[in-house]
């Protein structure tokens, strides 16, 4: 086959351009962690990407059916917390409760949907839902126990979803 | 830049809005318009200024306008046709 023959059936058999992709590891299960790969995804899919979360160890809790309402941030050990403790007070019963509670009025205030919000526009969108199945297994979280539409998979499937991405973060 | 759009098609008001949801709100109503239409957008958050022109970039949309009034911003998005 000579040069031009082959960029011919090149031309002929064009693809339609494949959207971006963008895969993401949602490996922390804190209320202000939970935000930042469901803003991404989100924001992603509104400009046409393909998007996908990894929900591995603690990250699974914001795909938890019963821990997802409940996600807190604490002021122990956390300078830039929503408030501001010493971490010897920050131990005490109610400190991790109060700064959940400054969080949630922050977002309130600013009109920022809760997590919970977040993930039905995700899923609006069609961002895809990867349970992470070893974390599953480690932290005893039934399939049941996760949102509807969530995919338990290992580490190769979501490998192979994010081995075709133009973005990968590991949150 | 001001650039008076005769036909807009349906107006976004996404004032007191932060990123993502001036974007999140736009991108569901560019998904609903017609090739050829156009979308009219206000949005109050600073970051809009980088993120419209970015998100019509990215969805293949035209960026018709942009009217920046310093305390909100206006938007006049055609919707592409290469969606």
């Amino acid at each position: 086959m000579t040069m031009a023959a082959l960029n011919l059936d090149i031309l002929d058999n064009e693809p339609a351009p494949r959207p971006k992709r963008i895969a993401l590891v949602a490996s922390k299960g804190t209320l202000d962690q939970a935000y930042p790969p469901l803003i991404l995804a989100t924001t992603a899919a509104s400009l046409g990407w393909e998007a996908g979360v990894y929900f591995t160890f603690y990250g699974l809790d914001i795909i938890h059916r019963k821990r997802l309402p409940k996600l807190k941030v604490a002021s122990l050990a956390n300078p830039s917390g929503p408030i501001q403790l010493p971490n010897l007070l920050g131990a005490i019963p109610g400190a991790t409760a109060a700064a959940t509670g400054v969080m949630k009025k922050w977002m309130r205030d600013a009109k920022m949907p809760p997590a919970t919000e977040f993930i039905e526009m995700a899923r609006g969108l069609g961002v895809k839902f990867f349970a992470c199945s070893t974390s599953m297994g480690v932290m005893g979280v039934k399939e049941a126990d996760l949102i509807d539409g969530c995919l338990v998979a290992g580490a190769a499937a979501f490998l192979d979803f994010a081995g075709d991405a133009d973005v990968q973060l590991f949150i | 830049m001001t650039t008076p759009i005769q036909e807009v098609t349906e107006t976004l008001d996404t004032s007191g809005l932060l990123c993502p949801l001036p974007v999140y709100k736009a991108g569901l109503v560019l998904s609903r318009l017609a090739p050829g239409e156009v979308l009219h957008l206000i949005t109050t958050d600073p970051g809009a200024l980088e993120d419209i022109p970015a998100l019509a970039r990215q969805r293949g949309d035209a960026l018709l306008g942009v009217d920046n009034q310093g305390s909100r911003q206006l938007f006049w998005i055609e919707k592409g046709s290469q969606q």
